[in-house]
């Protein structure tokens, strides 16, 4: 059972470095992004997400749909516990998985081996979990005898493929994608995709921030349009998608 | 609102200390990180400390006119232990600035950064401690058996350098001005602190100042006197507990109070 439950979040990122009255008056103009103002104390106030309310079940999946700078990444930080709300409540039940950044924690200059215990160990599982699962990894990164060279010796291909092979063997109850993940070669990237499905089928709620219809058509069953950092429109992907996309 | 806060801090702290395997895997990789692809790997700053400890001691045995017997070794492990207590205040500033990849990303207890800086250079004074030893020996100073309470008079200089870490790596988050600020500090900490010089060098009314009203020297002192045959006075005890008790005091209620503004000050 996974629930998460938003009822009127805002995030206000407070900018220190900006001075208020000359940069509010520039960037006001600005058409993407949230919306900037200042707080009492005459700081500059980016105003990331505003009064945010919805509530999300097991078996959502869902879609984030909006323009660069609308609040797509911060709902997804918000989601995963990493930003608490600056006003407003954000309930959020179950484990999270987050497949934002699949190479966060990976060190270059450290083997392969050492890399799936160092980026397992940052995912949350313990040192015995990633034995277990250590020729798992290896056999599905299809690293082979690279798996004990640095990782700086290998291509970008390859350095992916070890990264989702670890970054994929949790299985959160609630899991935040930002676009979809697609690695490798036609080989791979063709076993990646049977495994994200399977991942994907398996948490209760999904959340994935993406600009693609094909996408968004394909694995979501709900989708919220955000603009300018507020909802608006939130319903299944054939409306909003043809309202967000144009028909 | 106080009770509150330091019981976010609390609850914080203890998911930190759950996540010990992980904290350990970390600062271990940073060691090992830094000296990937160099033969002698950490070692090698046992080697820069262990010149620099030579070097000073030959130049300033000579200019205060000390027995080497008495100042190598004192300055041996007051070198050591002043450049882990000062790399421990000065990588506090940053504990949390320079996690901000992994802060941004992933719910990990936000104390599991200081803790992971700390065992870093716990790790590296592991490395460093090695020289002292050595100066014994060379110097033919026996170790009695006095030494073991620097053990409960290390705990006590961590549980003072963590708190310091952690207020300091949540107001440096917040005042980018402060990490500055604070490397001067240490520097002039350091002279002010008797590392270089012997106490027993002080005419008698700076000593007051310098010695009694300087934390560093308490802390200092819990831990190094027992290494050179001395028991640290009432004073440095008293000291160095109080300002646990009171830095705990404030550092929790700080952190509590501002933790949940850490991701968005990165």
């Amino acid at each position: 059972m996974s629930l998460i439950e938003f009822k009127n979040v805002c995030v206000d990122f407070p900018i220190y470095n900006a001075n208020g009255r000359s940069l509010k008056k520039r960037l006001i103009q600005v058409a993407t992004g949230g919306q900037l103002g200042s707080d009492e104390q005459g700081r500059v106030v980016v105003r990331a997400l505003e009064d945010l309310t919805f509530t999300l079940r097991d078996g959502d999946r869902v879609g984030l749909l909006g323009h660069n700078g609308a609040g797509k990444s911060t709902l997804l930080r918000l989601l995963s516990s990493v930003y608490e709300p600056s006003s407003g409540t954000a309930l959020i039940e179950g484990d999270i998985g987050s497949l934002i950044d699949i190479s966060l924690g990976i060190d270059p200059e450290a083997t392969g081996r050492e890399n799936i215990f160092l980026r397992g160990g940052i995912l949350g599982m313990t040192k015995s979990e990633i034995t277990e699962k250590l020729d798992e990894i290896i056999e599905f990164s299809e690293l082979g005898d690279f798996v004990d060279m640095p990782i700086r010796t290998y291509s970008s291909g390859m350095h992916l493929r070890l990264a989702f092979a670890v970054s994929t063997i949790i299985k959160p109850q609630i899991l935040l994608m930002d676009e979809w993940l697609s690695v490798g070669d036609e080989g791979f990237k063709h076993k990646a995709e049977i495994r994200m499905n399977e991942l994907v089928k398996s948490t209760n709620i999904l959340v994935i921030a993406s600009h693609s219809r094909e996408l968004v058509m394909h694995t979501c069953n709900r989708v919220l349009w955000l603009e300018h950092g507020r909802i608006k429109m939130d319903g299944d992907p054939t409306t909003v998608t043809a309202a967000y996309f144009g028909a | 609102m106080r009770n509150g806060s330091v019981g976010i801090a609390v609850s914080d702290i203890i998911a930190a200390t759950r996540r010990y395997a992980l904290v350990g895997m970390l600062g271990w990789q940073d060691v090992r990180q830094r000296y990937r692809r160099s033969a002698l790997g950490p070692f090698w700053l046992t080697i820069s400390m262990g010149v620099m400890i030579g070097t000073i001691g030959v130049v300033f045995g000579q200019i205060f006119n000390s027995p080497m017997q008495e100042f190598l070794p004192f300055l041996a492990i007051g070198m050591i232990l002043w450049s882990f207590m000062s790399t421990v205040i000065g990588e506090g500033c940053t504990g949390f600035i320079a996690a901000e990849g992994i802060i941004k990303q992933l719910p990990i207890p936000l104390f599991a950064h200081i803790m992971r800086m700390i065992w870093r250079n716990i790790l590296i004074l592991g490395h460093n401690i090695v020289i002292f030893p050595l100066v014994l020996l060379a110097v033919g100073k026996p170790l009695t058996w006095l030494a073991l309470i620097s053990i409960p008079g290390f705990l006590l200089a961590l549980l003072n350098l963590t708190w310091i870490a952690l207020l300091l790596g949540v107001l440096c988050a917040r005042y980018r001005d402060l990490p500055q600020i604070v490397a001067s500090l240490l520097q002039v900490v350091f002279y002010l602190t008797p590392i270089m010089w012997m106490p027993s060098l002080l005419p008698q009314r700076a000593g007051l100042y310098l010695l009694d009203l300087n934390p560093a020297y308490h802390i200092m002192s819990v831990v190094r006197s027992p290494l050179i045959g001395e028991l640290p006075t009432a004073t440095n005890w008293w000291v160095s507990l109080g300002m646990a008790a009171i830095g705990w005091a404030v550092a929790l209620v700080v952190y509590g109070r501002y933790k949940r503004r850490i991701a968005y000050w990165l």
